[in-house]
């Protein structure tokens, strides 16, 4: 017999689930995350070897994941700064997920890590749809990369808690127009702060660990529009145990 | 390309809600809404599904998407506006920036069609005639 089912789920409603039980477990383990979208090239590593030793200056115990789709050079670089490290190569996958992130840290995260940053795989347009269990999402564009690149990858910056613009040593030699960027920015994620740096002459170094601080100390994070969603279709998390009850059937 | 995990997600869950119902023989076809800001492609998705589902009982499933609009209402002045792609998020009326995305986020299976061994029960109405 033929039945149309109800199942009425969200399709990464096990990523979703997985990333709130991660959220709950590391708060309960005093450790926030920080997690990092951007390009490829963009400058996560170069600024995060920044914020690590300025994390090892001011005492705050902090540690690095980097997600690399074949390399360990990430990691290698990351390690310079002396706090712990791990390089998790995700074999060609374009994003990490909630339950491989929780995989990798079982064993490895250390006591009393405060922030764990987490450096995603190079990629704008997959790890935007999936939650690391992070307490703080930024995202990072260079000044190379065009002012327009937060409309074209609207979900990557409209969900973004915190906006980075890296390498702004070259911003004059590329033409970069920041009022540009950051309208374009106000349009997809209304109210978000944007922060201007330079990891190659320091500019706004020490500004991504503030943040990270102060958000896992429990200061309100911005809530993106995007993020504010309230879908009309109801019972999103019905439970399939329900399906049948729910079944149209015909012969 | 997430859509393959994306489509695998989808199999999954549909697989598995097929187990529990314990005696479905094939799945003719999974309806989903995808908003326009859900940050996926249905054409790729569809090609996704394709390879995700051979050798499952899903093999030869249809994947039926149903694109949501992106929708956006002010707070302050009530203004109802289409986003658009790239989406606009702040008002186009007052230029405020208290908005309420009211729908476009969407990516949800919202149902499947599938073929089991059961008997029809006793028809207690009218059959619900087939969609589409
Ligand atoms: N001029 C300048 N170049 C920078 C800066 N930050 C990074 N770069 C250069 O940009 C290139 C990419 O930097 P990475 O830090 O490796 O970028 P990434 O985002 O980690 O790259 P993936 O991990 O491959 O996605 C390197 O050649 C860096 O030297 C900066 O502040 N100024
Ligand atoms: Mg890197
Ligand atoms: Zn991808
Ligand atoms: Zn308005």
């Amino acid at each position: 017999m033929c039945r149309v089912v109800d199942l009425r789920r969200a399709v990464l409603a096990k990523n979703d689930a997985s990333a709130h039980d991660l959220r709950a477990h590391l708060a309960g383990r005093g450790t926030a995350v920080v997690n990092l979208l951007s390009s490829p090239g963009s400058g996560k590593t170069a600024l995060l070897e920044r914020e690590l030793l300025r994390a090892r200056e001011r005492s705050v115990p902090v540690a690095a994941l980097s997600a690399d789709l074949a390399t360990e050079n990430d990691a290698a670089r990351l390690a310079r700064s002396g706090v712990p490290v791990k390089q998790v190569l995700t074999d060609g996958l374009c994003h990490l997920e909630a339950g491989m992130l929780a995989g990798h840290l079982d064993g490895w995260l250390p006591d009393g890590t405060r922030l764990l940053f987490v450096e995603n795989v190079g990629n704008l347009v997959c790890p935007a749809s999936y939650d690391l269990g992070e307490t703080l999402r930024v995202t990072l564009a260079s000044v190379t990369e065009g002012e327009d690149k937060p409309l074209k990858y609207p979900t990557a910056f409209g969900l973004a808690h915190l906006v980075v613009v890296t390498k702004t040593d070259i911003a004059q030699a590329v033409e970069f127009d920041e009022d540009a960027f950051r309208a374009n920015v106000e349009q997809v994620n209304p109210g978000v702060e944007v922060i201007l740096t330079s990891a190659r002459r320091g500019r706004g170094v020490g500004a991504l660990l503030d943040r990270a601080l102060a958000a896992a100390d429990g200061a309100p994070v911005h809530e993106p529009v995007m993020a504010r969603s309230h879908p009309h279709h109801g019972h999103t998390h019905a439970q399939p145990e329900a399906a049948d009850a729910m079944a149209h059937t015909h012969p | 390309m997430h859509e393959m995990s994306v489509a695998l997600a989808v199999v999954d869950q549909v697989a598995e809600a097929a187990g529990r119902a314990g005696d479905v023989t094939a799945v003719r076809s999974v309806r989903l809404q995808v908003g326009e800001l859900a940050g996926v492609v249905p054409d790729a998705l569809a090609f996704c599904f394709e390879l995700v589902c051979a050798g499952t009982v899903l093999e030869g499933a249809e994947l039926v998407t149903e694109a949501v609009p992106g929708r956006a209402r002010c707070t302050p002045c009530a203004h109802e506006w289409a986003v658009g792609m790239p989406p606009r998020l702040t008002c186009p009326v007052c230029d405020g920036t208290g908005t309420e995305l009211l729908a476009g986020r969407e990516l949800q299976i919202v149902d499947v069609h599938w073929v089991d061994g059961g008997s029809p029960p006793a028809p207690a109405r009218e059959p619900i005639p087939e969609e589409r």
